[in-house]
This record gives structure tokens, sequence and C-alpha cells, in this order.
């Protein structure tokens, strides 16, 4: 039972960051876009999805508080500001969709919102995981780094990295669901993301020797953890080629394919522990009564919330405004 | 324990709760009224119903993305501001907001994008479902919030174990008679809110002699759907009274300004608590039994006194007091406005009616004042419990929480909700300002200039009032 729910809290992660990240990621690269037509393009490929996709943050929240009470609680105190802060730049992102569409004159505060309200929510969600992985500080169970012990520079690095990640993500979509400008402009900007990804990961890879981070013994100690990253490999390698052919529809799968790797690297990286080194899966559970409680909105409702994704995505298939009605 | 932190977390939870109820309040309600005009539509093919329904989704688009964006933060800030209830009523409340987020948001997200981006995509059989289940789905919401609430409220099913709430007996929980008489209580509050803005708005392009077909039907339909449905809240809200008090004396001892046992009781109706010296200053008071008629459905039963009960458990006691009576007040008066507006419009005198039609247009505020002060009532009348009886607040707070971190928050929530909350309010005014711009045949959807993205481009669309005749 246990180990169904923390499949299920893994599956949740991913969606929201594959899924949102792209609408992130989009926001971010809007804030670098000038013109009415090309803005107006870029939120369009994003409106229709962006509220269900956010809404996978909210099953990460409450798959967390019902099955794992104990994480849910020391996370989200632990990161007290930070979390707060991502909170009120989703806010922003979030009423810009409707908001820029009501004035003319005032449009600029919505665009920045978006824009400005994308970037701090990746930025804070990198903080976040980057944190985890340097490991937080804990005295007798309880989290006791102060109000700014998450931000170290590892963690501002991972912040940067996700910026980076989230956009090469939004870009791809962008190319995928545009024409024109939009996604020619997206095109070029595809390769220097990647790269910047790429930077970032060696980055990050000679901070972890050099620091000797915890998480990097478990590398040593289970070497067939390198099937992710190198599946990862091969999906850069993929990307590299679909960009030099001019795709469309490759680049976003690759990356989605990339991200999905360096989840599964990290997931298993922490495996056994929910926390990293602090408490472990088992030791976090909820009670039995709690679990089985779930399990049907696990087994029924979750394949249908799946299915709901699919049909919206579904319903708004295709590019951006080959269609009449538009959206 | 850091007072101050705690304090400031009970003002950040208020205040960031009270911005969201407005909103969802608003939406369960005008999400029913969709699907009534779209399923009307669609049986009638009266045009005029496509007018209203666009004009009504424009303004629910707008209220629901407040609700969405400020929604989330609910879902955080049991773990941030209070973790150590968090962590032992995880196992009873986490699993049913996991149920509120499983059966309600992901079904609204997905069936709102297409109710305002899919009109053209789908068959109208399926958009007339999307809409249905965006009402269900705000339904459901409110359902499991209700009874993740009324578990507060009255604690029952569960088993403590290591200082854990381990729930034992989830039929308890949920099917219980504190959860069957709030939620339809929440359900109907929020449906006469629904119900007195459309009403509200009606009233107000009558007084200003526009959109003759729209304005009427909103009018009717809204004092009409109000008459029959404020005397079934009154029954519930009761039936509300009657769980407090059997359940939670304290709260119903504050909300009555009751302060010695008294058997049969008398009725407080206004007074000034005067806590300091245990008694009601400038007191008009209905003589026993009325007291006990109205709480315990009795003309013999002894009532509860605040004086019986230990201070450092008593709320405080003038909130309660004093949002009951705002509560019941803004009842009465929606009550009296929806049955004389009603029965004036059976007399087709409701239009020439110009103080009706103004009270009318005055009354959209009410609704959402009864449903903040009922909130208040229920949620201040139980501290100084979290979850009642059992857990403190004072308890319940995240242990190393700071003054600095919480002052930094609350500042910046203050800011950001008072900043969205001017602009989406004034969006609002100026969508229900502008009217159900469009026209009442419908057009080839390809004659439509430019792509829309958001609702509101209509206004672009549609320049200033090119309304296309009010008869029909």
């Amino acid at each position: 039972m246990v180990t169904f729910w923390i499949l299920l809290l893994a599956m949740s992660i991913l969606l929201y960051v594959l899924l949102d990240g792209v609408d992130l990621g989009v926001g971010i690269l809007f804030g670098f876009t000038n013109g009415e037509v090309g803005r107006g393009a870029m939120l369009s490929a994003i409106a229709p999805i962006w509220d269900g996709n956010e809404t996978w943050l909210v099953v990460t929240a409450v798959i967390l508080w019902g099955a794992f009470p104990v994480v849910y609680a020391a996370l989200l105190s632990a990161f007290y500001l930070p979390l707060i802060v991502m909170l009120l730049g989703l806010i922003l992102r979030g009423v810009a969709f409707e908001f820029r569409y009501k004035t003319q004159r005032m449009r600029w505060i919505w665009d920045l919102s978006f824009a400005g309200g994308s970037l701090i929510a990746t930025f804070i969600q990198g903080v976040t995981v980057g944190a985890l992985v340097e490991g937080l500080q804990v005295t007798n169970g309880q989290y006791s780094g102060g109000d700014f012990g998450w931000l170290t520079p590892f963690a501002a690095l991972c912040g940067i990295g996700l910026c980076l990640g989230y956009a090469l993500l939004g870009a791809c979509w962008l190319v995928k669901k545009c024409d024109a400008v939009v996604r020619d402009v997206a095109h070029r900007q595809i390769p220097i993301l990647a790269v910047g990804v790429l930077a970032f990961l060696v980055l990050v890879f000679i901070y972890a020797l050099a620091e000797h981070l915890p998480i990097l013994r478990r590398w040593i100690d289970r070497p067939y953890l390198f099937v992710f990253p190198a599946i990862g490999a091969v999906a850069a390698i993929v990307l590299a080629l679909s960009i030099l052919r001019h795709n469309d529809r490759w680049p976003f799968y690759t990356v989605a394919v990339i991200f999905i790797s360096a989840f599964g690297t990290l997931a298993l990286s922490f495996w056994p522990y929910i926390i990293p080194f602090v408490i472990t899966i088992d030791e976090a559970a909820a009670p039995r009564s709690s679990l089985m409680f779930m399990f049907w909105g696990g087994v029924v409702v979750f394949p249908l919330m799946l299915t709901y994704t699919l049909l919206s995505y579904g319903v708004f298939r295709g590019k951006v405004g080959t269609r009449a009605g538009n959206y | 324990m850091n007072t101050t932190a705690l304090l400031l977390s009970r003002i950040q939870f208020a205040f960031t709760i009270t911005f969201h109820i407005i909103f969802p309040s608003f939406t369960i309600g005008l999400a029913a009224w969709l699907t009534v005009l779209e399923a009307l539509r669609l049986l009638t093919g009266r045009p005029v119903y496509r007018v209203i329904f666009d004009f009504w989704l424009r303004i629910f688009g707008v209220a629901f993305g407040l609700g969405v964006v400020s929604g989330i933060v609910m879902a955080f800030q049991f773990g941030t501001n209070w973790s150590a209830l968090s962590q032992m009523s995880g196992p009873v409340q986490g699993p049913l907001l996991m149920y509120e987020t499983f059966t309600a948001f992901m079904l609204e997200a997905t069936f709102f994008g297409v109710l305002i981006f899919g009109r053209s995509r789908v068959p109208p059989w399926l958009y007339l479902f999307s809409t249905a289940m965006v009402a269900l789905g705000t339904t459901f919401s409110a359902f499991w919030i209700m009874v993740n609430n009324s578990w507060m409220q009255v604690p029952s099913g569960y088993v403590m174990e290591n200082g854990v709430f381990v729930p034992d007996d989830w039929t308890k929980i949920i099917f219980n008679s504190v959860v069957w008489s709030r939620f339809p209580h929440m359900l109907l509050a929020s449906y006469l809110t629904g119900a007195f803005c459309v009403a509200a708005t009606g009233a107000w392009y009558v007084l200003r002699k526009e959109y003759h077909a729209e304005s009427r039907i909103m009018l009717r339909m809204g004092l009409g759907l109000a008459a029959v449905l404020i005397p079934v809240q009154l029954f519930f809200g009761h039936l509300c009274g009657g769980y407090v008090n059997t359940y939670q004396p304290s709260k119903m001892a504050a909300i009555e300004g009751r302060w010695n046992d008294e058997k049969p009781a008398g009725e407080v109706l206004f007074a000034w608590p005067d806590v300091e010296n245990r008694r009601n200053l400038y007191a008009i008071t209905l003589p026993p039994p009325f007291g006990s008629l109205i709480d315990s459905d009795s003309f013999t039963a002894g009532e509860t006194g605040l004086n019986s009960i230990p201070p450092e458990n008593w709320p405080p006691v003038v909130i309660p007091f004093f949002s009951f009576r705002i509560m019941v007040g803004c009842g009465m008066a929606m009550l009296g406005l929806a049955w004389l507006g009603t029965y004036l419009s059976f007399k087709q005198r409701l239009e020439r009616n110009r103080l009706l039609l103004w009270l009318t247009f005055l009354s959209f505020p009410l609704p959402f004042i009864a449903i903040l002060t009922g909130w208040f009532t229920a949620e201040v009348g139980r501290q100084p419990w979290v979850v009642y009886g059992v857990l403190r607040t004072a308890d319940a707070m995240t242990p190393f929480l700071t003054t600095r971190a919480a002052t930094i928050s609350l500042v910046i929530f203050c800011a950001v909700y008072a900043f969205i909350f001017l602009f989406g309010t004034f969006y609002i005014y100026r969508l229900i300002r502008t009217g159900p711009v469009g026209q009442l045949f419908e057009t080839p959807r390809l004659a439509v200039p430019n792509p829309r993205i958001s609702l509101s481009n209509t206004e672009q669309i549609f320049p200033e009032h090119t309304h296309a005749g009010a008869g029909e």
C-alpha cells in the first residue's frame, strides 16, 4: 500500500513538472518576447490547459498530506518563505491569463506578472529540490535551519538550472503548438537553452564531487542508477538531430524524456528516503486505515483524472489558430 | 511558543481563507445557473439564453480564476503555518482533501478549459456536459471541504495513537448529521449568492432601461430562485444551530450571549456583551422559553451559559455574537426582498417599482456578507480549539515559525491579494457595466474577426453596445 502511494506521488510530481513546466517555461520565454502577435500566440498555446496542469501541484500536496503527513508537515514548514513566495508567483501568473485581456493600457502589468510570476515560481521550485539534495538541517527530528537555511549557492544554482530546463520545455512546446515567427524564434532558442541545461548539469556534478554531497555515495553504491542518465543522454542526441532537421514534434518529446530520466535519477538516489537521509518512506507513511480509504481514490479517481487530462489535450490538439473558432 | 507568530498565522489564515471563500461561493452558484441556461438554450432554442450565458461566463471566468489561484494557497497553508496540526490530523484531513482534489479540481480545471475555449471544438451536448461537470466539480469541492471542516468542529471516527489522529471509522467521519446539515447550508448559501448577483445585475439594467429581455430573465430567475431557496436555507441554518447546541456548548453560549445556565432559557436578540464583567449591556431579550425553543426545539430544555465553562475555553465572545446576528439579518433582508420581488413579478408590477429595483440592485453584497459572517461564527466560535475539544489552536502551529517569517508572509499576502482583488473586482464591474453585448441571433463562427484567447476580448470584438435589439 505504501509502495502504491509513493508511486502515485512520484507520478503526480512528474506530471506536474512536465505539464506545468511547459506553462512556466512559456511564461519565462514570454518575458523575452515583444509584440502582441507573438505574445498572444504563446498564451494561446497554454491558455486552455494551464489550470489543469497546475492542479497536479495540488494533487501532489494532498497525496503528500494524506499518505505521508509527517513529510507534508516537515517540508512545508521548513520551506515556509520560499513556498509562500512560489504560491504568490503562481497567483500572479494565473490571474494574468484572464486579466491581460481586460485592459489595453494596463496590459503591461499583467504581462509583467505573467513572466515574473513564472520565473519566481520556477526558480523556487528548483531551489527547493536543490536544498533537499543538499540536505536539510534537522535537530531532534525538527527542522532547525532557520528562515533562510534553504538558500545556499547550490540551491540557487538548481533554481537557475530549473529555469533553463522549464524554458527549454516551453520552447519545445511552442515549436509543437505554434506557427510562423513564434515557432522560428523558439526553434532558435532550443539549442541555446539545451546547452545551458547541459552546462548546469555538469556544474551540479562538479559541485557534488567537490562537496562530497551525501547523495554521491549512493551513486557509487548503486551503479545501476546510471541507466537513467544514459536514457537522458540518448534523448539529448535525438533532440540535437531533431533540431537539425527542423522537426516540430520531436523536440518536445525528447526533452520530456530528459526530464523523466532526471526525475528518475533523483528519485532513485533518494530511495528509500523520502526526505533524504532523515525520514524513510515507510517511517513517513500514514496509518493503514488512511491509506486504505485513499486507495479507492487512487485506483478509480486517479485514472479518471488522467482521462480528463488526455481529454483536454485531445480537444485542444493541433497547432494554435489553424482551426476556426480559435482559442 | 511564539505568541506573535501565532497571532500572525491566525490572521494570515483568516485573511487568505476569507479572501478565497468569496470566489467559490459565487462560482458554485454561477456554475449551476450556467448549466441551467445552457440546457434551456438547447431545449428552447431561444438565442437570448445564449446571450445571457456568454455574459455570465465572462464574469465566471474572472471569478473562477481568482478562486483557483487563492485556493491553491489553502492546500499549502496547513503545512506551512500549522505543521503540528497537519502532522497530527493528516491521517484524517489529508485523505479528505485528497478526495476533494481528485474528484473536484481536475474535473473543474479540464472542463473549465472546454467551457471558455472549446465552444467551437466540441459538439453542443459535450459543451452542456462540460458546463454540468464544472458545476458538479464545484459541488464536490464544497462537499469535501465541509466534511473536513465539520470534522474539525465535531471530531469523530478516530482514535488517538502516539499523539496522532488515526481514523477508525470513515462512515462516521463522512456520514454524520453535522456534515449533512452544514453541506446543504453552504451549498444553498452559494446558490443564493449566485441568485442575488444575477438578480441585482438584472435590476440594474432594468433601472438603466437596457437589455430588456435579458434583464427581465435575470431579475425574475434570480429573485424567484431566492424566494424558494431562502426558507429551505433557514431550515438548514436551524439544523446547524442544533449541532452547535449539542456538540459545541461554548460556541452556542457565545452566539446567544448567554452567561448563566438557564432552564428554560430566554433569548438575547440584541446586546453588547461585556466580557470583562460577564454581562450584557443594552440587552433586548425575549423571555423564556424562547431560547430553549430556538436552541433545543423544546419548551423546557436547560441551556448552558458561559459561566459554567472555564474561561480558558471561551471563544472571543463578541465576534461570534455579532457575526451570527449580521448573518441572520442579511438572510432576513434577502428573504423580504425575494418574496416581495417575486410577488410583484407575478403581479407584473416589479419593473415599475423603482424602490424595489434599487434595493435589489444594492443587495448584491448581502449574500457575501452572510457567508463571511456565517464562517466567522463557525470558525471564531470554535476557538480556542482548532480540533474542537481536543487540540488547541496554540498547540497546532509550526513550532519553529519565527515572527520575522510570519510577518514577511502576511505582508506579501496582503499586498498581492489587495492588488489582484482590486483589479479583479474592477474588471468584473466593468464586464457587468458593459452588459451582455452580443447578438440575439447567432452568426456563423467563421465570421468572428480575430482569435479570442480570453473570454473578455469580446469587448474588442463587439465594441461598445452593438446590441442587436432587445425585443428578440
